[in-house]
């Protein structure tokens, strides 16, 4: 049961819990804009295998030659200035593996966002990943006695090369589009993992992400691996200051999920509103096997990101729990991608949005069965919230359905944060803001129940914050 | 507890507006602790709308005076109303899907009584009006009104008058949509909240209610006015006779 946050408690925001910035005084940084220097430069400081040097050059010209997306918020994506954006900042010397060792300034501000806390109290393994590397990695040892791999992506490649050779860019090919490419070209950090077959990873495992810089690019790649019957459950988190000028994070996340494996990938992601969070995640789910995105979207300027999982053994399951706050000046551009190849398979999705004040939320789907697929089910659900007048909601749901075998659901709802439930709430003695929080928070319930309990209370609080004088 | 001699309610020349309608056109009530008043009269009156102004609906214009306990209450928001120890059962309980019957209650408990209850408190005194009301405990996790049945959301409008232990309520038409054995439960909350010095009005077309709850004072209402006032005896004659035998027109000074 979800307890009401107090009103009393509103007054913290952004700025102050995660908008500090430290001093940018780094160990090593590429220089402004994107060429094949500088994609040479970072493979080299990486001391990286060939194909790895070859496949970040062959991903520049790919991302070159491709055009800006010509949908989703076309005016906002056309202000990022490529050139100037700084790809890769290196802050510290090495990783570290004790919070002790890793240097103070850095430490300090993991230690402000609760990270070594979560870490002591709930989690199997921590990656904390500052600018474009990971600065603090550490594993339970019980995992690893179980065969866990549970790495930053770059030591993965170094120590495991065979087999993140085998699955890199298998499920999201360089020219995905065009923010994959530029990923796939300079691309740093983001965790690899691989749980071997029927191995349990019974407690969470966190990377941690945070921009320090201003006009910066994160570009973290994360490779998870299920084997078979295996099952892990993988949680993110962002920040980043707040600056007057944008910063830029794309990611890519592939997910394997092999015969009978489960994952869950869970996201809060709470950037400042100047980031725009460009990411690509797709997960491929064989026979039997589960793969479930549980995706919170907060802050940032501009977000375009639509989970996908293609499924492609019988029986496998597929599902996208997303919700979204678009506050002032905002656009959430969200949603899921559910591809059926394989008979008997299912998919879920369910995406609720928030848009305040000038806010914008969109949702954009796609689920696609081929011919063949018998027997499929999907349902898609989309709820949208809107507070004030202002406020905006899109919804562009598709379905190309090639098989006539299939059970498909969709229903998508717009309700008003309206006059009748906040009178009726006031007339119970709430204050109209605690009756508005009340509202939202019963809103994105469903939401908040799948989420460690943790970060149910961190979500609430959040939002909390969001709400803050959202009167009108 | 309040000075007797002073009526929990009390409201004057009171007129009401929605856009530029006049849907209610100069209404005086003055209701004692412990009193139940009935007010009955035809679909399209205006009762609804009384009720609403008078705990400071926004989307209505309200001109006259109200008063809590002999305090001017007129401006107040519905918030500052309910904490004063004002009570609205709503005829159409709104849902709050996602909240829980019983944090919504708690949060209301608290705001209306100024201080956090202790939660295993909350709980037990909870449990126990519910039991009063023959609810099932499992009811408190359920989302607020969420697809409630009709007798189900009134159940819950009783349940909350019995918790946040109001001055005065207003009930608008919580009698109606119930079966008999509901009914007979939300008389006894009724009754039981009359025992403890709630002065209350009973909005209703139905003499029904009236079987299990005596009132002390009828009022018909009609085309927005109160057309007569009488005793116990008036809703049997409405129920005899209807409501044609009384002329809005002739209304003036009861
Ligand atoms: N929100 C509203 N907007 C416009 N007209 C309304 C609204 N609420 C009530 N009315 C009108 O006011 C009049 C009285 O309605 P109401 O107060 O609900 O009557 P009762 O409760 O006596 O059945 C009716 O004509 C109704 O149509
Ligand atoms: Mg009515």
């Amino acid at each position: 049961m979800a307890s009401t946050p107090k009103v009393a408690d509103i007054g913290t925001d952004y700025g102050q819990r995660y908008g500090f910035h430290d001093p940018e005084e780094y160990f090593m940084r590429t220089p402004k804009g994107l060429s094949h220097e500088v994609v040479e430069a970072i493979s080299r400081l990486k001391k990286e295998p060939e194909w790895m040097r070859e496949f970040r050059h062959k991903a520049l010209d790919i991302f070159l030659a491709k055009p800006m997306p010509t949908w989703g918020d076309t005016q906002m994506l056309s202000e990022i200035d490529f050139d100037d954006i700084t790809y890769y900042v290196r802050a510290t010397e090495k990783q570290e593996t004790s919070w002790e060792d890793v240097p103070e300034n850095v430490k300090r501000t993991f230690d402000r966002l609760g990270i070594p806390e979560a870490e002591r109290k709930f989690l199997a393994g921590v990656s904390a990943q500052y600018e474009s590397e990971v600065v603090y990695h550490s594993v339970k040892e019980e995992l690893t006695k179980q065969g866990v791999i549970f790495l930053d992506m770059d030591s993965g490649l170094r120590e495991h090369e065979e087999l993140v050779r085998k699955h890199f860019a298998t499920v999201i090919p360089i020219a995905d589009n065009k923010f994959a490419a530029l990923n796939s070209a300079v691309w740093s950090g983001g965790s690899f993992i691989y749980v071997p077959k029927n191995t349990e990873v019974a407690i969470p495992l966190q990377a941690y992400f945070r921009i320090n810089a201003e006009r910066m690019g994160q570009f973290e790649r994360t490779l998870i691996i299920a084997d078979e019957g295996a099952k892990v459950h993988y949680i993110e988190g962002c920040t980043a200051p707040v600056y007057s000028t944008n910063s830029l994070h794309s990611a890519v996340v592939e997910l394997i999920a092999m015969k009978g494996a489960r994952i869950r990938y869970t996201t809060i992601q709470n950037w400042s509103n100047n980031i725009y969070n460009l990411v690509t995640k797709r997960a491929v789910a064989w026979e039997d096997a589960v793969v479930e995105w549980v995706d919170g979207n907060l802050g940032s300027k501009l977000t375009m990101k639509y989970p996908a999982v293609i499924l492609k053994g019988e029986r496998a399951h597929g599902e996208v729990l997303s919700i979204a706050f678009a506050g002032p000046g905002q656009h959430q551009d969200a949603g899921a991608k559910m591809t059926h190849l394989a008979p008997n398979t299912t998919s879920k999705i369910t995406s609720k949005s928030i848009s305040k004040g000038t806010g914008r939320a969109t949702y954009r789907g796609l689920v696609k069965v081929r011919k063949g697929a018998s027997g499929c089910k999907t349902s898609v659900q989309c709820d949208a919230l809107l507070i004030g007048e202002a406020a905006r909601t899109d919804t562009y749901p598709t379905m190309e359905i090639a098989e006539d075998q299939v059970r498909v659901e969709h229903e998508a709802r717009v309700s008003k944060l309206g006059d009748e439930q906040l009178f009726y709430l006031r007339s119970r003695g709430l204050k109209d803001d605690q009756a508005r929080l009340m509202i939202v928070n019963g809103f994105i319930e469903p939401f908040v129940k799948e989420l460690p309990m943790e970060y149910a209370v961190e979500l609430n609080r959040l939002i909390e914050l969001e709400m803050e004088g959202s009167v009108g | 507890m309040s000075d007797s001699s002073q009526p929990v309610f009390s409201c004057k020349d009171v007129h009401v507006w929605i856009a530029d309608k006049e849907v209610v056109k100069g209404v005086d009530l003055e209701i004692s602790a412990g009193e139940i008043h009935a007010i009955m009269g035809p679909n399209g009156s205006g009762k609804s709308t009384l009720a609403n102004a008078l705990m400071g609906h926004p989307a209505y214009t309200l001109e006259g005076t109200v008063k809590l306990a002999g305090e001017d209450v007129t401006s107040l928001s519905p918030d500052e109303k309910a904490r004063k120890g004002m009570f609205l059962a709503f005829q159409y309980p709104v849902a709050v899907p996602g909240v829980t019957v019983a944090s919504f209650l708690r949060a209301a408990v608290s705001a209306v009584r100024g201080t956090e209850t202790p939660v295993r408190e909350f709980r037990k005194e909870l449990l126990s009006r519910m039991e009063d009301l023959a609810m099932d405990p499992a009811f408190a996790g359920r989302y607020l009104n969420d697809g409630f049945s009709g007798g189900e959301k009134k159940r819950l409008e009783i349940l909350q008058l019995l918790m946040l232990k109001p001055r005065f309520a207003l009930l608008d038409e919580t009698d109606s949509g119930l079966d008999i054995d509901a009914l007979k439960v939300v008389a006894e909350g009724i009754n039981a909240a009359a025992s403890q010095d709630v002065g209350m009005v009973l909005v209703t077309h139905y003499q029904r209610l009236l079987n299990y709850v005596r009132p002390h004072v009828v009022h018909v209402f009609m085309d927005g006015r109160i057309v007569r006032t009488g005793g116990p005896e008036l809703a049997l004659e409405l129920e005899e006779r209807g409501y044609d035998w009384l002329e809005p027109a002739a209304a003036g000074g009861v």
